[in-house]
């Protein structure tokens, strides 16, 4: 079979992209997720706003930013909000629809560690830690996780729960008094799972145009069970790949740009 | 408040042992106090940062930690910190000791400490391994009121708080302007306060609800232009992506860490020589 015309990247970032419906209000996390955010605003969902974790609100950046706080974003923003306040009068007081979270491994429940693999105290590899996953995970209406799916991130047991998906599942989340619905979709580079209603267990629900199942099976440390209507992800539009593209390379020549400080002249 | 070099800033506030904070969320990151804490040699300090960043990788690659509070510690956009992973998964050049708290609590953490408060209370996040690990620093209670479960977060109260700013006026104040994270209560939280301005002016025009800290509150400032480079100063010069990416590679390995903290911090004099010898500055 020819490859597809568009990388896994693209039809991650395009499939994470149709989730979003118009006037939501995201809470945006970097890379894939910012992308994402970034193109639906620019196709089909001019009026998303874009809440980064750094404190902007109504970002409407012209290139991607490479971390959380880039001038762009404050540039581009309605207003900027102290860290404190982003988290307390934005996620905690449950105005935000969306949330996005990405891990080093997710569970199939969808719970989430980007903490430590390996023991806590002795980590084999020591990950960077919460940021605002936890809250995210808890406070957002609905979760959307964004990851690449191999058996040693998509993991039968997680070293460290750091952020919670359904728990353990059948309604153990709800009960437990999360305010937010949980992870709605898990989009991979396979295709995308979905929560199984009862359950909770994340189930194969759609894959991408010439991806089969065992290939995703086998790309999950857990028996991957699959939806009982198996959709197939439209590929991405002409058009939609074309503003993707345009925004990726507009952004790879910013982030390029070499940098000139003008100093004082001694004196 | 009295005005210094960096240097002499730097000797007369911060100590060995102490508890120090850099803050500035990717944004006004004070690299240039960090720099110069690194050629003054400080040791066994206790470090908090809501996010390290390239300048806490720095510190504890060069052994100046002991501790480190923080909250997200990689590269943003890029990865790992390879100082900070290699100081706890090897213990070098020293090994570190993590406090670790969620974004919501840390902030929560500092805004205690700047409200005289001994804790902050949040909404209490679902249950995850967190809670469990070794000295995790956050308790659980019930509002008086409703019963609903809380967190209860202690505050954060470090012994200097180091930041980076825009301008400062002739008699002392200083204004923040863009994106200003935890900067003002790490600030108030603190019980001294030193300051990096990209420069000093006759007076700051700053709209009515501006971010100033004003001179009283604040120890020492020193003019540093290019002070939070690589990281920015809205309205001077953009965070250097390029570097953020270069870093990965520099900081992989110790002795290619080591030899570019010999010839970017501790051979040079000032931060000015470091931003020239990198080219960034004529």
């Amino acid at each position: 079979m020819s490859a597809p015309p568009f990388s896994p990247d693209e039809i991650m970032t395009v499939t994470a992209a149709r989730q979003l419906r118009n006037g939501a209000v995201c809470f945006v996390g970097i890379g894939l997720p910012s992308a994402a955010c970034n193109l639906a605003r620019l196709t089909h969902a001019p009026d998303l706003v874009l809440i980064y974790e750094s404190g902007t609100v109504g970002t409407r950046p012209l290139v991607l930013p490479l971390s959380i706080g880039d001038g762009e974003l404050a540039e581009t923003a309605t207003c900027i909000v102290p860290l404190p306040e982003v988290f307390a009068h934005y996620l905690q007081r449950g105005r935000v629809d969306v949330g996005f979270l990405g891990a080093a491994q997710i569970d199939r429940f969808g719970n989430l560690n980007s903490t430590v693999i390996g023991d806590y105290s002795q980590p084999r590899v020591r990950l960077p830690g919460a940021g605002g996953a936890p809250e995210i995970a808890t406070y957002a209406r609905e979760v959307l996780v964004i990851m690449k799916q191999a058996p040693r991130s998509f993991v039968e047991r997680l070293d460290f729960r750091t952020s919670c998906g359904y728990l353990g599942g059948r309604g153990e989340r709800a009960a437990s008094g999360c305010p937010g619905a949980g992870p709605k979709a898990v989009i991979s580079d396979f295709g995308v799972l979905r929560p199984h209603p009862e359950t909770q267990e994340l189930e194969l629900a759609a894959l991408y145009p010439g991806v089969s199942v065992a290939a995703a099976r086998a790309a999950t440390g857990w028996p991957l069970k699959v939806a009982a209507h198996l959709e197939t992800v439209p590929a991405p539009e002409p058009e939609v790949l074309g503003v993707l593209r345009d925004l990726n390379s507009r952004t790879e020549r910013a982030h390029a740009a070499p940098i000139h400080i003008t100093l004082p002249l001694a004196p | 408040m009295e005005f210094l070099s960096l240097a002499e800033a730097i000797a007369a506030h911060v100590e060995d042992g102490q508890t120090v904070a850099l803050e500035g969320f990717t944004h006004l990151i004070p690299f240039a106090a960090g720099h110069e804490i690194i050629r003054q040699g400080r040791r066994n300090l206790h470090l908090v940062r809501m996010t390290p960043d390239l300048v806490y990788d720095q510190l504890i690659g060069m052994g100046c930690a002991a501790r480190l509070t923080f909250s997200w510690g990689g590269n943003p956009g890029v990865g790992s910190l390879h100082r900070l992973r290699d100081a706890v998964e090897r213990g070098w050049p020293s090994p570190l000791a993590l406090t670790e708290f969620t974004h919501a609590e840390m902030a929560g953490a500092y805004q205690a400490g700047a409200s005289g408060l001994t804790c902050a209370l949040l909404r209490h996040h679902t249950a995850t391994d967190l809670e469990t690990v070794p000295g995790a620093p956050v308790k659980m209670l019930r509002c008086p009121f409703t019963g609903v479960p809380l967190a209860a977060v202690p505050a954060l109260t470090p012994d200097v708080t180091l930041l980076h700013a825009q301008q400062v006026d002739v008699a002392g104040n200083v204004l923040l302007r863009g994106i200003v994270g935890a900067a003002k209560e790490a600030a108030m939280a603190a019980r001294c306060v030193v300051v990096t301005v990209e420069e000093r002016v006759d007076t700051l025009n700053a709209d009515l609800n501006a971010m100033v800290l004003p001179a009283a509150v604040i120890a020492a400032v020193s003019i540093v232009p290019g002070g939070a480079y690589p990281s920015y100063a809205q309205g001077y010069y953009p965070r250097d992506n390029g570097f953020y990416l270069a870093w990965d590679q520099i900081a992989r390995d110790r002795a290619s860490f080591t030899a570019w903290m010999e010839r970017h911090v501790l051979g040079v004099r000032d931060h000015a020589t470091h931003l020239r010898r990198l080219g960034v500055a004529a």
